[in-house]
């Protein structure tokens, strides 16, 4: 069965950077497939290819990452107090495993996902 | 503020230190052709023979950090002076089964997939000493991927310049027009690394990029 995990971002909110990635890691190493609202700062994001890398074993092959957010604010100062105010919350983050997740397409308006064949043969009991 | 102290003591150090090294980084997702700009680079300011590591078609030949020290441009009038990083390019994913495709055998395969969680790893850590970056992309690939997306977000983010080099532009896929619409805040030049079509744009854009 495939999951996917809503993550609220007042559910990561008060974390600390490592903390949100370890969050985001523990998920989407039991499989599941991340829904969560917001983005990750910059730095997080690397951090969590990193830590990504730091774990690739020959189960888990890594992840699929996809941050979609609307057109960014042009006035910068308003920007900055909107994200002082309630944080990077526009927009949405995909993470799923690579084992699951083959590829995140996307274009500007649009996401598609990919889920990895093998998974869907193993389903219907073929090999 | 911490860009503004940056700034401050990047001033001091100028007026009073040893004037300090240009870090060029290349960076970019596997098989872009980093390395092959990289060589491209080196044989026309340093000399036919040297190169700076070797390409291929297999994804993440690059798997350790590469250093070619003071590498001087001169065009125009104008000269830039600095040392060149070629670093592993950087994947969300790694499977060893991938590198099976190109005949290689499984224990080599495993070696290398290990070897580039690693140099992933490297290249993040060495974001932070770069003074500037190329971020090399494949022309004949949507730009719109994470990897790209985070690289250069996070090089914004720690306000260092960019220069963005579509490479392949030899090739019939090739779609600078869609990189420069995905990045339309940077500056976005095509080239071909292998057969050196159009790298002296590359130098000029370099030279106004990097100051």
């Amino acid at each position: 069965m495939l999951t996917l995990q809503f993550v609220p971002y007042n559910d990561i909110e008060n974390l600390s950077s490592n903390q949100r990635v370890s969050k985001l890691m523990t998920l989407v190493k039991k499989n599941k497939i991340v829904l969560m609202q917001g983005r990750l700062k910059p730095s997080e994001e690397t951090r969590l290819i990193e830590k990504t890398m730091q774990e690739v074993t020959k189960e888990f092959k890594g992840i699929e990452l996809c941050t979609v957010f609307p057109q960014k604010e042009n006035n910068a100062f308003k920007k900055f107090f909107v994200k002082m105010l309630v944080g990077d919350i526009e927009g949405f983050t995909i993470i799923g495993p690579a084992t699951i997740v083959k590829d995140i397409k996307r274009n500007p308006d649009k996401v598609e996902l990919l889920l990895s064949k093998t998974r869907a043969k193993r389903k219907n009991g073929r090999k | 503020m911490l860009k503004k102290l940056k700034k401050f003591l990047m001033g001091i150090t100028k007026i009073f230190g040893k004037k300090k090294e240009i870090k060029l980084g290349l960076y970019g997702p596997p098989n872009a052709g980093k390395t092959s700009l990289a060589n491209r680079v080196c044989k026309d300011w340093l000399g036919e023979e040297i190169e700076m590591g070797s390409a291929s078609a297999i994804p993440h030949e690059t798997r350790e950090i590469q250093i070619r020290d003071q590498i001087k441009i001169k065009k125009k009038g104008k000269e830039l002076s600095f040392n060149l990083v070629d670093t592993p390019g950087i994947a969300t994913k790694i499977d060893y089964e991938d590198f099976l495709k190109f005949k290689m055998n499984k224990k080599d395969a495993k070696e290398r997939a290990k070897q580039a969680t690693k140099g992933v790893i490297d290249a993040i850590k060495w974001l932070d000493d770069m003074d500037a970056v190329v971020v090399v992309l494949d022309s004949t690939v949507n730009p719109y991927s994470q990897v790209n997306i985070t690289i250069i977000g996070n090089l914004a983010a720690r306000d260092i310049p960019v220069l963005i080099v579509g490479n392949k532009i030899d090739l019939k896929k090739s779609d600078i027009k869609k990189i420069e619409s995905a990045f339309p805040q940077y500056k976005v030049v095509g080239v071909s690394a292998t057969k050196g079509k159009n790298v002296d744009k590359f130098y000029d854009a370099l030279l106004k990029v990097v100051k």
